[in-house]
């Protein structure tokens, strides 16, 4: 039931995920964050089985870093998506990760863009994309609103549709949601949608 | 659902005088549900070498553009000074594949390409390698049935560029429109011993 989707707009790139944290019919936090920030200008939404999720999204962090430190410059999007399906590949005959990914990232000389990662290792760059029982309500959503070059308000309002949409129409619905964008200014949190929030019980 | 038709995909190759053209489709799905419609299902090896792969796409990537075939013939243009002859490529490609006899590559790939004297070469062959050569022309894909029946029908000896590029059109359009898991438009490379013509189709989007 997990859900992940993005679009790339107009010089910025747009993810969003759930952030329900599930184990069979147990709801164990709301307010797990899939979105990982891979560096300055990327990121990576998540979604799979939890504990590949954040191994395999720590090690291509890491490795993000290392080329870093090692070469002096970072990575290009496309780059960082080419080395995640080259892992995901490599491990695919051998123990696989059970692992989606949605990358998206800024760079300097080819702008905003988002590279659709699934678990065999398929890679694809595309303007927009989704994973999971979501997708089914947030790629036609999409489909139908999303023109080239959205400002960022017109790309949250589709955002927002989508999550309505999922909200309303799937029966096992994550109450809440993360939204995350990166541009030239870098990677960052855009907001919160929740409706449902955490509750601290009393001190008995 | 078999693995090979978790993607879909449908590719063609045809042979035309002293040219060829190669075709796929181009959609990319995950079972019911499109991703995309600008997938590339062929590559070029050389200017007069190309290879359509059809089957499961993160091996048909992990085939062409990231490790094996590209980067094994550029290795040997280093080595050998020269362009790889159509039929060496294809018995590499078949020897690649049967590398992994018990653990194979889903592919099965379509090679075209033009060879001594300009003679048009095609082959296909299995996700494990047992190559197919042809004298007219070669499928493979979710589409392969109706592409083996549309070709059969619509092809004739020794067209020439313009012709062939009609003809495989045809074929591969009215094939996946048949075929639920592959379409979304075509990409047609025609390829004489002076040019080559890349060509979008823009058939039934659904």
């Amino acid at each position: 039931m997990e859900c992940v989707f993005g679009l790339v707009g107009k010089g910025f790139a747009i993810v969003a995920a759930d952030t329900s944290a599930v184990h069979s019919i147990l709801l164990h936090k709301n307010n797990e964050d899939k979105i990982m920030v891979l560096d300055s200008h990327k990121l990576v939404a998540a979604s799979g089985e939890p504990g590949d999720r954040v191994q395999f999204t720590e090690y291509v962090q890491k490795n993000v870093s290392l080329y870093k430190f090692r070469n002096g410059i970072p990575l290009t999007t496309a780059a960082a998506a080419n080395f995640t399906r080259g892992e995901l590949a490599t491990a695919l005959r051998k123990n696989p990760y059970s692992v989606n990914i949605l990358m998206a990232g800024y760079d300097e000389e080819s702008g905003a863009s988002l590279y659709y990662i699934d678990y065999i290792a398929t890679l694809h760059k595309v303007d927009k994309g989704a994973f999971g029982y979501g997708s089914y309500f947030s790629l036609s959503t999409m489909d139908r609103h999303y023109r080239e070059d959205m400002s960022v308000e017109e790309a949250i309002e589709l955002v927002d549709k989508c999550i309505l949409e999922i909200r309303s129409r799937l029966v096992v619905a994550p109450p809440n949601f993360v939204i995350k964008i990166v541009d030239k200014d870098g990677a960052r949190d855009y907001a919160w949608r929740q409706s449902v929030q955490d509750v601290t019980t009393a001190a008995v | 659902m078999s693995i090979f038709q978790y993607n879909g995909s449908a590719v063609v190759a045809m042979v035309g005088k002293n040219c060829f053209a190669i075709a796929s489709d181009r959609r990319l799905g995950v079972q019911l549900q499109t991703i995309a419609t600008d997938f590339q299902r062929i590559s070029k090896i050389h200017d007069h070498l190309f290879i359509g792969l059809s089957g499961l796409a993160t091996d048909v990537q992990t085939l062409e553009g990231y490790q094996r075939l590209v980067f094994r013939h550029k290795l040997y243009q280093l080595r050998e000074e020269r362009d790889m002859k159509p039929e060496t490529f294809a018995s590499l490609v078949s020897a690649i594949l049967y590398e992994k006899r018990f653990g194979p590559y889903l592919c099965q790939p379509v090679i075209a390409g033009l060879g001594e004297d300009d003679k048009p070469f095609i082959c296909t062959m299995d996700s494990i390698g047992a190559k197919e050569l042809a004298k007219d022309f070669v499928v493979s894909g979710t589409a392969s049935e109706s592409l083996y029946g549309a070709s059969e029908a619509m092809y004739k000896p020794d067209m020439e560029a313009d012709e062939l590029f009609e003809t495989i059109s045809q074929a591969l359009l009215s094939s996946v429109d048949r075929d639920c898991l592959s379409g979304w438009g075509g990409h047609v490379y025609v390829v004489t011993p002076n040019e080559i013509k890349e060509r979008i189709l823009k058939g039934r989007m659904d």
